[in-house]
């Protein structure tokens, strides 16, 4: 029976989660966790709808609870008071009520706990990501010479040359001068660490979210399922600039992702330049098509 | 439930003749007011302070609020320009650090200097004696050390957002968890030190109540008050001032070694000298954890009598709720890395976070459905102190139950350090600490004050307050939830509906504290007498049987409890 009703639970969870906005970063009015782009974000996003499936009855509860007791336990309606102070049965019920309750939580909760940190595979790359105050620097471990570059919040100002004049696919203190350009489909290693203070890199798409402490490497990981631009912002306070040092990560297919790192070594200016004029070539990105449908 | 069975009623051999039937001299108002012994005095003191320091706190965040209205930076580089003279581009960067400044005070003054001082140097130390049938605390000049070294403490830290802080600069701009690297080489000026030190002022303060409390409360109970007839009140103070004498020694530490990373070249935090960061979160929230407990326990105290007295029922599983109150303060304090999620802690230890955690639910759950069920079949009157109860019961609950999903290591993620965070901690404390020290305000006044307030304005406020903290709060869960991070100046334009009505709920909540405010002076203008016992049957512990305002002294003659 417990069982029975744990799956339709489930069912209706996920229905809700299907039924939710798509987009890559933050809309107007939203009220919901942003779409998932990994599988670990889509068990975050099915978890907390599971989580809505006992919270809000239970707050209800409360609601309704307090609703009767004002309504038929006013001096007005009950005059005399009862001396009732002990019920043993209904104070037992309301121990062990909960506790079954925090086991219906916890089984899926350490189960998207273990998934998290466990990576699926080894890593078909390995990114290092950099705090610094106020920016972030990324480093590609691949091979003898590793690609690196500083990541910065647009300026209004480049714009125009960089190409992002678009303020629905490039948003305003979202957007960067370089983003990090990843496979879709591939598991991506992140190391993070930080040079100065802490910061915390978060990618709410992905469910990503780890600090960058100095003098330690943290590592996490992450593989999206579908090509667009993502946008997080950094998550721990860290002076004058926190709210200014965003974090973009473009996904794209390996051949265009084969074809930017090429370019990069060389000339990362150029090679960015030359994978927007790819992907706007096809049918624009996937991101501004999903904010067009908003 | 103690008090009903008072052997006899003493407050006639008391009243009016406080002062003379002792042989004592009348007090000056310098000896009364700044040397004072009398915990009733030092309470009032506290609870004045209070009053100062959370419209002091709730002004800053009024600001905040006013700057998160809309996107982009509207007031804080003119704040910075008035305050500070800075010009042109450099009032942009000394707002933005400003705006940091103005986080960092507003939650160490409404922790520290209004919610602590509030509920244990001001509810408590005015009643715990009263109701556990003692004549006064156990060390009173202990007790007007405390109070007066809380001042100092709150103008040290005051002090802080004048000086410089970071190069070019004001104030201490790490947050209340003042995390390193920034707290230490991220902030090298004095501000960080002054902070520190008030912090360390207010702690060595509040241990020294600790002290007190639980000396007063295991050895001077009246005869025949056992532990387990002692008023909740009275036990929601011991448990408390066990997490204070327990956790504030930690925090005190941590703040010294910070202190010497900062000041004698020592490494405890620094990695370039073999120290580690996340030591100090470790430390911090060993310390931090127990603190949210020791904001809150009170108010459960508060509220279990306020729902019994306007009830007219004795509490529902007495023993239970004492000892759900006893299991929280103790669970507090193995559960403290559910703050530090996203540091980088193995699975392992994730887990065991998330369990312990996950098992504070259980004694508070007992909690909410003891005060429903102590409702249940009462004979309700819906007085101002009871309509805040009650909003307490409600609002506490929601902010329970979101504290569940975070306690999930795996949701955590998505949502840490996020406005979700913001929405949570502010509905247990700004919608339940601070619902409780309004329902105490209201239920104790007239004992105090010897006045009544006007229920009329009892209630206004109560409304008014309940639609603001909603309005304000609330939307935050939903900008959490799309991904907003918490202490920032300036956000994506998509944030910007729900962080405007956020916005205007702080000003019907900052029109709430004026009502709040216009009702004491109404109080106190207009002197309706408010007789020893406004409440009636339901009121029966024992600060009831004294006259109101209770005697200088009470308890000359100790009460037997039966």
């Amino acid at each position: 029976m417990k069982n029975k009703a744990y799956a339709v639970l489930a069912a209706l969870a996920c229905l809700l989660f299907a039924s939710s906005a798509f987009a890559d970063k933050p809309v107007d009015w939203q009220t919901s966790l942003q779409p998932a782009a990994t599988g670990i974000m889509e068990n975050i996003a099915w978890f907390e709808q599971y989580t809505l499936w006992f919270i809000v009855p239970i707050t209800l509860l409360v609601l309704l609870l307090l609703i009767v007791v004002v309504v038929k336990f006013r001096e007005g309606a009950n005059p005399v008071p009862s001396r009732t102070s002990h019920n043993t049965l209904i104070e037992v019920i309301w121990t062990v009520g909960p506790v079954i309750i925090l086991l219906f939580l916890a089984v899926p909760s350490f189960q998207l706990l273990t998934a998290q940190l466990t990576p699926p595979e080894n890593p078909d790359l390995t990114v290092k990501a950099t705090g610094n105050q106020w920016y972030w620097s990324y480093e590609y471990e691949i091979g003898e010479n590793p690609l690196s570059f500083d990541s910065l919040l647009l300026k209004e100002e480049d714009r125009a040359s960089l190409g992002k004049e678009d303020k629905g696919a490039y948003p305003r203190l979202l957007a960067v001068d370089n983003e990090v350009v990843v496979p879709v489909g591939k598991t991506v290693r992140l190391l993070v660490t930080a040079a100065d203070v802490i910061h915390a890199f978060a990618m709410p798409a992905f469910g990503v979210k780890i600090d960058a402490v100095p003098g330690r490497l943290n590592e996490t990981w992450f593989k999206a399922d579908r090509e667009g631009l993502y946008y997080g912002q950094c998550s721990e306070l860290c002076g004058k600039d926190h709210a200014y040092m965003p974090i973009a990560v473009r996904v794209v297919s390996q051949e265009k992702y084969d074809a930017w790192l090429a370019a990069a070594a060389t000339n990362l200016g150029e090679a960015n330049r030359a994978l927007m004029a790819s992907i706007d070539g096809a049918a624009k990105t996937v991101d501004v098509a999903a904010n067009a449908a908003q | 439930m103690a008090g009903t069975a008072v052997q006899h009623d003493q407050r006639h051999d008391h009243s009016d003749h406080a002062h003379a039937d002792h042989g004592h001299k009348p007090l000056t108002f310098f000896q009364r007011w700044f040397l004072s012994t009398n915990h009733k005095d030092i309470g009032t003191l506290y609870l004045i302070f209070a009053i100062v320091a959370g419209i002091i706190g709730g002004t800053l965040s009024v600001f905040m609020r006013a700057e998160l209205q809309e996107p982009g930076i509207q007031i804080f580089h003119g704040l910075a320009q008035m305050v500070y003279g800075f010009e042109g581009d450099a009032a942009i960067d000394g707002g933005k650090h400003m705006f940091n400044v103005f986080t960092t005070a507003h939650a160490l003054i409404m922790i520290f200097f209004m919610v602590m001082p509030a509920l244990i140097g001001g509810f408590a130390n005015w009643m715990v004696p009263i109701m556990i049938g003692a004549p006064d605390m156990a060390f009173p000049r202990m007790n007007n050390i405390s109070f007066w070294l809380i001042v100092p403490a709150f103008l040290l830290v005051l002090l802080s957002m004048f000086v410089e802080g970071p190069a070019g600069a004001y104030g201490a701009g790490g947050g209340w968890t003042i995390y390193p690297p920034f707290s230490t080489s991220g902030m090298p000026g004095p501000a960080m030190d002054l902070a520190i030190l008030g912090l360390h002022v207010a702690g060595a303060s509040s241990i020294l109540g600790a002290i007190n409390f639980i000396t007063t409360i295991l050895n001077m109970r009246a005869p025949g008050m056992t532990l387990h007839k002692m008023p909740l009140f009275a036990w929601s103070v011991l448990i408390t001032a066990f997490l204070l004498l327990l956790s504030l020694p930690v925090l005190a530490g941590g703040i010294t070694m910070l202190l010497t990373d900062r000041n004698f070249g020592t490494t405890f935090f620094a990695p370039e000298g073999g120290g580690d960061p996340i030591l100090f979160q470790h430390l911090f929230w060993f310390f931090g954890h127990p603190e949210v407990y020791i904001l809150i326990l009170p108010g459960f105290g508060i509220v279990s009598h306020i729902i019994s007295t306007f009830s007219r029922k004795p509490i529902f599983g007495y023993l239970g709720m004492a000892y759900a109150m006893v299991a929280i303060g103790a669970v507090g304090f193995i559960v403290w890395a559910h703050h530090m999620y996203t540091v980088g802690m193995s699975l392992e230890t994730q887990r065991y976070f998330v369990f312990a955690t996950m098992v504070i639910a259980v004694p508070t759950g007992v909690k909410i459905f003891s005060w429903i069920a102590t409702m249940w079949g009462g004979s309700i009157r819906f007085t101002t102190p009871m309509v805040w109860a009650i909003g307490f019961i409600f609002l506490f609950t929601v902010g329970g139950v979101t504290g569940v999903q975070l306690a999930n290591a795996g949701l955590d993620r998505a949502l840490h350090d996020t406005y979700y965070v913001v929405a949570h901690f502010h509905y247990v404390l700004s919608l339940g600490a601070v619902f409780a020290i309004f329902a105490a305000w209201y239920y104790w006044f007239p004992k105090m004050s010897g006045y009544m307030y006007s229920e009329f304005l009892g209630k206004l406020h109560f409304w008014v307050m309940f639609v603001g903290v909603n309005l304000i709060f609330f939307p935050q869960h939903f900008l959490g939830l799309a991904g907003m991070p918490r202490r920032y100046i300036d956000y994506p334009d998509a944030y910007a509906g729900w962080n405007m009505v956020s916005s205007y709920g702080s000003y019907v909540a900052a029109v709430g504290v004026l009502i709040f405010l216009f009702g004491v002076a109404e109080a106190f203008a207009r002197k309706r007498v408010a007789g020893d016992n406004p409440w009636g049957e339901g009121a029966n512990t024992l600060e009831w049987q004294l006259s109101s305002p209770p005697p200088f002294h009470q308890w000359e003659q100790l009460p037997r409890i039966r």
